[in-house]
């Protein structure tokens, strides 16, 4: 008798751990489920008059979470051509904020422009659960507002697994990190038959050698306390233009966005092998991003969004950031419009030093602007859109 | 890919065999209960 008792007391303890756990992981897992699989409507502009897929530059992703809309803005006259690429890692989101501005508003007038604003279109559908990430973020705009997916800085493991110990860099066999393999600025130029990341690097290569693409701008964000912030990264072929462009911007538009120079020694980013592997001139954007710093408190939206935290405030006052920081934290519009000034600065010095090229585009907001009436102003109503223009990414 | 989700289906066996098999540490069930969550999902590619 003693003993049945004993038996039932520890299958009813069982059955209630399995309930318990059974519940939380359907929940956990609803979740991150409906993130994965939720669609981002897009608005394509005025000036959108191709829309292909990554994967018609490389077979290799076509069917996989890795394929992404890619849009053309062909001007009437033909000119020089630039492709934008934001999302290289996802929980960089100034970047794919400040691509759909160019998306949804540019209109060219000389020459191509190019864009890929999920270029890591797996590592949008990720997330970072154990560094407490919110899982979406909404931005304000004049017709309610507009919600995005927050991703992460690599592509999930649904995609692309199992990682290697060591990380061998193709083709130059520099050994990186682990979880380097599916970085999507580490693992350029690519191959079309290596791990996923590589056939997406591998695609978009592609994309700048059959198009002949002149300037490839990789946009993203950055920590206060790296040095490597609030930047461009430039070759030596592209530090003409970066600095000429970066000049004009402290002149003309009284903001800081200092020249690195791209160092070749180190393998795998987009800066060093897009200049390396094609005739295209790399730049890679970086502006300020507190979100990412370790020392902040939770990772809310609110952080995201306006880059205000009291720690990092602090350590502001001890000079340990690489950036000019107060109370007003750094705001995504300065972020967005950062990215949105410094873009069109570069296009302008490309034109001036290769006149045949030219690329001029219009509609597109500086970084007064953006800082003035906000980011979401610039995005349309998806629901007010003709459908045929709206693309889910 | 495919072997590591095999691998991940073996590994969910056994932890669900031990959960079974074990009569008396309440620890222990929970440990093996939390181990399965992320291998689960995986198997079911949510994350």
């Amino acid at each position: 008798m003693m003993k049945e008792n004993k038996m039932s007391r520890i299958q009813m303890i069982k059955i209630l751990l399995l309930v318990v756990v059974a519940v939380a992981m359907i929940n956990g897992g609803m979740e991150l489920y409906k993130h994965r699989h939720y669609q981002l409507p897009i608005v394509a502009g005025p000036g959108i008059t191709q829309v292909k897929k990554l994967s018609e530059y490389c077979e290799g992703i076509k069917g996989t979470m890795a394929d992404t809309n890619v849009f053309f803005l062909e001007g009437k006259e033909p000119g020089g051509k630039i492709l934008i690429f934001s999302n290289t890692h996802s929980n960089e989101p100034a970047a794919l904020l400040a691509t759909l501005i160019f998306m949804e508003n540019a209109v060219v007038e000389k020459g191509t422009l190019i864009l890929i604003p999920m270029f890591n279109h797996s590592g949008s559908r990720n997330t970072r659960p154990g560094d407490g990430y919110p899982l979406y973020f909404e931005i304000p705009t004049d017709w309610g507002s507009k919600k995005f997916r927050m991703g992460n800085r690599d592509a999930s493991w649904l995609d692309q697994w199992p990682d290697p110990d060591v990380y061998v860099h193709y083709p130059d066999r520099q050994l990186l990190s682990f979880i380097d393999t599916r970085n999507t600025n580490r693992t350029w130029p690519g191959r079309p038959d290596g791990p996923l990341m590589e056939r997406v690097t591998y695609a978009a290569m592609q994309i700048i050698r059959e198009e002949k693409v002149d300037i490839a701008v990789d946009v993203h964000g950055a920590e206060t306390m790296f040095p490597v912030t609030n930047c461009i990264v430039a070759p030596e072929k592209s530090m003409r233009i970066a600095t000429m462009a970066s000049m004009t911007v402290k002149a003309r538009e009284k903001f800081d966005n200092h020249v690195e120079p791209s160092p070749s020694g180190f393998r795998g980013l987009s800066h060093r092998e897009i200049g390396d592997f094609s005739d295209a001139m790399p730049f890679l954007l970086e502006a300020p991003l507190p979100f990412l710093d370790q020392p902040t408190g939770p990772k809310t939206v609110e952080l995201l969004l306006d880059g205000k935290d009291p720690f990092l405030l602090s350590l502001s006052k001890k000079g340990k950031l690489f950036v000019p920081y107060d109370e007003t934290g750094w705001p995504i519009a300065k972020r967005v419009g950062q990215h949105c000034s410094v873009i069109q600065e570069l296009m302008k010095q490309f034109t001036r030093k290769f006149p045949e090229k030219t690329i001029s585009i219009q509609n597109v907001p500086k970084y007064a602007d953006v800082v003035k009436n906000g980011v979401g102003h610039y995005y349309h109503n998806p629901d007010d859109t003709d459908k045929k223009s709206v693309y889910f990414n | 890919m495919i072997i590591y989700y095999i691998i991940c289906v073996y590994l969910i066996a056994l932890l669900l065999w031990n959960f079974i098999k074990e009569k008396k540490s309440v620890n222990d069930m929970v440990l093996y209960l939390l181990v399965l969550i992320p291998l689960i999902l995986r198997v079911l590619r949510v994350k």
